[in-house]
Parts: C-alpha cells; structure tokens; sequence
C-alpha cells in the first residue's frame, strides 16, 4: 500500500513538471502581472470578441510578446498603451478616451436618460392638469357624511 | 396631434436604417491610425536575396505600395492575380512584405503563381508587421514621395477598388 502512495506521488510530481513546460510566460511573475493587467485591457483584432490576454491567435501572441518586452525596456502603462494606439488605433482600446469623436458614445446615453425625464415630466404635468380639480360644496360634503354614517349602521364598514 | 401614431413608426425607421448601415459594415475594418503619417521604418533581409536589406527610405521621391502577404495566407492567393495586374500595369512599384512565412514557401508561391513584387522584405517575426498595424492580411498600403502612408486596404484588393480608388490616388500622388 506504502509503496502504491510512493508511485502515485511520483507521478503526480512528473505531471506538475510537465505542467511548468507548458506555461511558456511565468518567468517573471511581476512581469506576467503587468502584461495580463495591460492586455485585458485591449482588444484582439483578430478575434474581435477576445481580449488580447485571453486570445490564443498567432498576432496575439505576438502582441503579448512585444508588450513583454517594452515592459522590460522600462516602459510605463501609458507609454504601451499609446504604442499600441499608434499602430491599431483606439479600437484596440476597451475604454476608448473621451474626445470629441467619441463624445457621443461617452454623453449620449446621459443626454437619452436626460431627455427622457424630460418627457416622463412633461406627461405627468399635462396628466395632472388634465384632471378637473373640483370643490366640494357643503351639499356634496353632506351627502358624503350621509352615505358614510349609513354605512356605518349597516355595518359595512368592516 | 393626429399624427401621434406614426411616432413609434418613425423611430421604428430610424432603427431599422442604423442597424441596416451598421450590419452592411465590415467589422474588420477599423480605421487605421496610420493615414496621413509617415510609413514606420525598417530595414530588413529581403526575400529574394537574403544577403540585401530593404528599406523604405529607400523609395523616398516616388509613390510606392505595400503589399503584405504570406504564402499561408488564403486571401492572398486569391488576391495574387489582381496583383499581378496592377504590377503589370507600372503604375508604381509594388513591394511585397511577406510576413511570417517559411521562406521556401514564400518564394516556391512566388515562382507557381508569378511574382508581382519589385520586391519583397521578409518579415519573419512579424515585427514589421506589428509597426504597421497589419492584422489581417492581406494588407495594402500606398505611400507617397515623401513617405507618408495615404492609403491602407485591410483584405484582398480587387479590379473593382484598384480602378476605383488605386489608380486613380496614385496618379494624382505622382502628380503632386
């Protein structure tokens, strides 16, 4: 039985081996952090629903590559963002930044909830005018107490 | 007032007319950030002889394409005799980068189906490619005496956009 542990425990230490050849990336971890945090920011152009840290195609790899290297020439978030732009365009952004261009997309959805309140405010304004105020004279108000006190002898009001 | 009815039918219009321009839209092409800047530089082996580099400074004082392609790239067969074509044509030279190719492969596409390239530069690993923005080959680019990028055509490029839009924008860069 002793000796069945030993085997299976063996074979479990040879498959986390191989499992460390098939993660090419890990070897700065710090690194890797940086580059996934950069990545799943952007947009594979190739697979336009994937993040360029999650894609798997050839240019991704590429991509993820060249970003791995300008973080090791030092280079900040900022600067490898503006080296992607420069080459994909805003597109490769998720957030794209607000700018005259891309105005309607960061205002337009406020403008339609503003615009919106704006007419559910309209309409309950006329509704409310449309609705006659009336007064009750002192003949009505009798004749509601009738009615009330009836109902209370009868019992109704239960 | 009477017309109160017709106003879920208009925005029902307006909708209808989005959604028909944006799904006759190739999502694929994205506006490139490139136009009207200066081509990237670079100075790489070229295909057929490894031994010489090929830079775009090089081709400063003419108009000039780019063409990207491989020989593993399906569009760019079929985007070849077109290629052809406008070489044939003379209108401006046309350099190839082959990107991310196998260079047997490369040059045995080129001696099957003919070669319409000045010139190629061999772009092994993609890094060129990566300057340019390319992301879908194939990819074509027309760039004007003074180096700066006027044109870029994302896919395979045909009779119709090479008489429509090529020729005619490469006469009249040439002219200026």
């Amino acid at each position: 039985m002793k000796s069945l542990f030993w085997i299976l425990l063996t074979c479990v230490c040879f498959n986390t081996s191989f499992a460390k050849d098939a993660a090419p990336l890990a070897d700065d971890p710090v690194i890797e952090q940086r580059l996934i945090s950069i990545s799943e920011e952007m947009r594979c152009l190739v697979c336009q629903n994937e993040s360029l840290a999650g894609s798997r195609s050839e240019l991704a790899n590429d991509l993820r590559r060249e970003i791995r290297t300008l973080i090791q020439e030092g280079k900040s978030d900022d600067q490898i963002r503006s080296f992607m732009v420069e080459r994909y365009g805003d597109f490769v952004l998720y957030r794209p930044p607000v700018k005259p261009i891309t105005w309607l997309l960061w205002i337009g959805p406020f403008v339609i909830l503003i615009i919106g309140i704006a007419i559910l405010l309209g309409y309950l304004r006329r509704r409310n005018q449309g609705i006659p105020s009336t007064t009750l004279s002192a003949a009505d108000n009798q004749k509601i107490d009738a009615l009330l006190n009836q109902d209370k002898r009868d019992g109704l009001n239960d | 007032m009477k017309a109160k009815f017709l106003i879920p039918l208009l925005l029902f219009i307006i909708l209808v007319v989005f959604l028909a321009i944006g799904l006759n839209r190739d999502p694929h092409e994205v506006p490139s950030p490139l136009i009207n800047k200066p081509a990237p530089a670079f100075d790489i082996a070229q295909l057929e002889q490894p031994n010489k580099n090929f830079s775009p400074a090089s081709m400063k004082g003419q108009v000039w394409i780019l063409n990207v392609w491989a020989s593993w790239c399906v569009a760019c067969r079929e985007e070849h005799p077109v290629l052809v074509e406008l070489a044939n044509s003379q209108i401006a030279p046309v350099i190839g980068l082959d990107y991310k190719d196998k260079r047997e492969q490369a040059l045995a596409m080129l001696a099957t189906q003919g070669n319409p390239y000045t010139l190629s530069a061999f772009d092994a690993n993609g890094r060129v490619g990566i300057d340019y923005g390319v992301y879908g080959v194939p990819e074509t680019y027309i760039i004007d005496k003074a180096g700066i990028i006027r044109f870029k055509h994302i896919g395979p490029i045909n009779s119709q956009l090479l008489n429509q839009k090529i020729y005619p924008l490469v006469s009249e860069l040439k002219k200026s």
